[in-house]
């Protein structure tokens, strides 16, 4: 689908050591290593205040860290940034392009400050915008907005590509067109630095996530071994009529239950075997005499991985 | 699929100038602005104040004593409207303006004239009335004398306006022309998206410079045409000087704008910078008149202003005809607030 005119940079694609950066009197970064292997979509997953975009805006040269190394395609920012920025791609959290510009005219904006690349109309013909191709910007929906996003990032055939919140705020069926989009340009060995507070999408589109919270990192692996660590593929969420309660000690202790915790009148287990653990959690609830108002079951996600090392949801902020 | 060599439209330079003017003309409240709002303005203006053949004069004579023989006297000389009003009525329209004087007889036979000395039309009345007056009651002129009329292009006050609201237009389209697009383009963080690219940020700037200077000749030529073909302004000086005044002129307010621009990071900041800036030389640099009406002591800090230097320089070139030799001073100020805004925009530019 794309043409490949460079090959794809060997190694390690994005290396950040040790890296801080404090505004006033908040840290947004305290401390963070990461590294992008080449040819593989990394994802940085944290709840909005978590450190992402000032990370990546970092690693793309637009701000400054207080300390630590980036090196980007095994090169540090402040010298001869221009060549560098002809291999990377960027998609930036809530740029607006000129309204009044067609979606060709933005792109042959972009595509004329690369050496090389797909031409315009290759380049609008990937994203699927080709019916939008003549229409103002302004008069696109958001979808086909990050889509036109998606193809500036593109316009110059980058070796790294640095996506931040590609889908938020997007419907649910223009976040899956885009998935769609990035699956491709992955399939196609260029590496891809993602920032998303989506579980979904990071379980989806990444090789390797890195779970951030505060400017940390606390996790670090591929979506299913971060899962797989919980030592429980489901869980169990449920609340209770008032006024009953149940102690959290007597849920720990039912067969296949991994950990238990209630939270604003809601209790929340991890569970290792379902079909075990729910005929004895029933009965106990029974025995206590406690009234269910509510009961839910998922298999596990990233998102219990964040719950069980935070205590916290992504998007509760 | 790749492009070794680019075609000229495919030049970032180009392309970044083609979206400025995609930008301009696709904004019909700009094009009104900067385009027909001030030849509608010259328009409006040269006719509200064109020369009149003679202007007409208008007095009153109280009706007491031998009111209508003077009122006769006086409605047999030129130029002079005379209405009868009793003496209350009269002191009211000499309030309100509408009379410049009030000729009051008496039964002595001596006249009062009632007229306000700071009003240059009451003076000018006074003079008339007491000559027709005078000569009425048979006074003779010991001189001779002859009028000779001269009616020239070029001392009306509409030769004297279209330069200054060229100068006007030229600070307008400048400031807010440079100024909205560039805070207009960081507020949406367009700024920062261009700036992650390998664009050139000089080439960015200078993006702006090359659209303002096809936008300049247009302009110019608009409201300059319709000022020499409507009302007949003369173009007495060289066009060479007339463009180079210009294109310096459209330049320095440009640089102005960019340093406006340097920092603010909302649309409403901007606008209030810009009028702050703008204020000021809408009132002392002499658009509608002389700057010269101000009071000596801040005369030197009139003269400084960029738009004092460039209508004054317009005029000289318009309408005296003046060398490059005769503008050199005021091209100099010009020259100075262009350098000078340009380098401190270049210093405080935030891209983010």
């Amino acid at each position: 689908m794309i043409p490949r005119m460079r090959t794809p940079h060997q190694g390690i694609a994005l290396q950040v050591r040790n890296l801080r950066k404090a505004y006033q009197d908040v840290v947004a970064v305290d401390g963070l290593d990461l590294e992008v292997h080449s040819g593989e979509c990394f994802g940085l997953l944290g709840p909005n205040g978590a450190g992402k975009t000032t990370t990546v805006e970092i690693c793309e040269g637009l701000n400054t860290p207080d300390s630590g190394e980036v090196l980007v395609l095994g090169r540090g920012w402040g010298h001869q940034d221009r060549e560098l920025r002809q291999r990377l791609g960027i998609s930036l959290q809530e740029t607006q392009f000129s309204e009044k510009l067609t979606v060709d005219e933005t792109v042959q904006l972009f595509r004329s400050f690369y050496d090389r690349g797909p031409s315009p109309a290759e380049v609008i013909a990937m994203v699927q915008l080709q019916e939008k191709a003549q229409s103002r910007v302004g008069s696109l929906s958001g979808g086909q907005k990050q889509r036109l996003a998606l193809a500036c990032a593109l316009v110059g055939d980058p070796e790294l590509l640095f996506l931040d919140e590609p889908t938020t705020g997007l419907d649910p069926q223009s976040r899956r067109q885009l998935w769609e989009l990035i699956e491709r340009f992955k399939a196609d060995g260029r590496s891809i630095l993602l920032t998303t507070h989506y579980m979904d999408e990071a379980e989806r589109l990444c090789d390797r996530v890195a779970i951030v919270d505060h400017g940390r990192m606390i996790a670090l692996g591929t979506p299913q071994a971060l899962i797989a660590r919980l030592e429980a593929e489901h869980v169990v969420e449920f609340a209770l009529a008032e006024p009953s309660a149940i102690d959290e000690t007597l849920l720990r202790a039912i067969d296949g239950v991994c950990a238990a915790e209630r939270r604003n009148g809601t209790y929340r287990l991890q569970v290792s075997e379902l079909h075990r653990a729910m005929p004895s959690l029933l009965a106990e609830l029974r025995r206590q005499g406690a009234q269910l108002a509510e009961l839910r079951t998922h298999s596990a996600t990233l998102e219990d991985v964040f719950v069980s090392l935070t205590g916290r949801h992504l998007r509760d902020e | 699929m790749s492009e070794p060599g680019r075609r000229w439209t495919g030049h970032p330079l180009v392309q970044l100038t083609r979206v400025r003017y995609r930008e301009f003309f696709r904004e019909p409240e700009a094009v009104f602005w900067v385009f027909i709002f001030p030849v509608l303005l010259a328009a409006g203006l040269g006719i509200a104040f064109r020369n009149r053949a003679a202007d007409r004069t208008v007095v009153a004579v109280v009706t007491t004593g031998q009111a209508a023989p003077l009122a006769d006297a006086l409605r047999r000389a030129d130029g002079l409207d005379v209405s009868l009003l009793t003496d209350s009525a009269a002191s009211e329209a000499l309030r309100i303006g509408n009379v410049a004087m009030v000729v009051v007889p008496s039964a002595s036979g001596q006249l009062e004239y009632r007229y306000d000395d700071s009003r240059p039309e009451s003076r000018t009345a006074r003079l008339v009335v007491d000559d027709v007056l005078q000569r009425a009651s048979g006074r003779r002129n010991p001189l001779a004398v002859r009028d000779q009329l001269v009616r020239e292009r070029g001392a009306r006050y509409i030769d004297f306006l279209v330069p200054g609201l060229l100068g006007m237009n030229l600070m307008g389209s400048g400031i807010w022309g440079l100024g909205f697009a560039i805070v207009d383009a960081r507020k949406k963080r367009l700024l920062k998206r261009l700036i992650a690219t390998p664009m050139s940020r000089s080439q960015y700037l200078a993006s702006f410079v090359l659209s303002r200077l096809t936008l300049l000749v247009i302009e110019v030529t608009l409201l300059l045409g319709f000022g020499v073909l409507v009302f007949g302004i003369p173009l007495r000086g060289s066009l060479p000087l007339l463009a180079t005044i210009c294109l310096v002129s459209s330049l320095a307010f440009a640089s102005l704008g960019l340093l406006i621009a340097s920092r603010a990071q909302t649309m409403e900041g901007a606008s209030g910078l810009m009028n702050l800036v703008m204020l000021p030389m809408w009132i002392f640099s002499g658009v509608f008149f002389s700057a010269s009406r101000f009071p000596e002591q801040i005369q030197p800090f009139i003269q400084a202003l960029p738009l004092t230097a460039v209508i004054d320089a317009l005029r000289a070139n318009i309408l005296r005809g003046a060398g490059w030799h005769m503008v050199t001073g005021e091209l100099a100020i010009i020259l100075a607030w262009m350098v000078g805004s340009f380098v401190l925009a270049l210093k405080l530019f935030r891209w983010r």
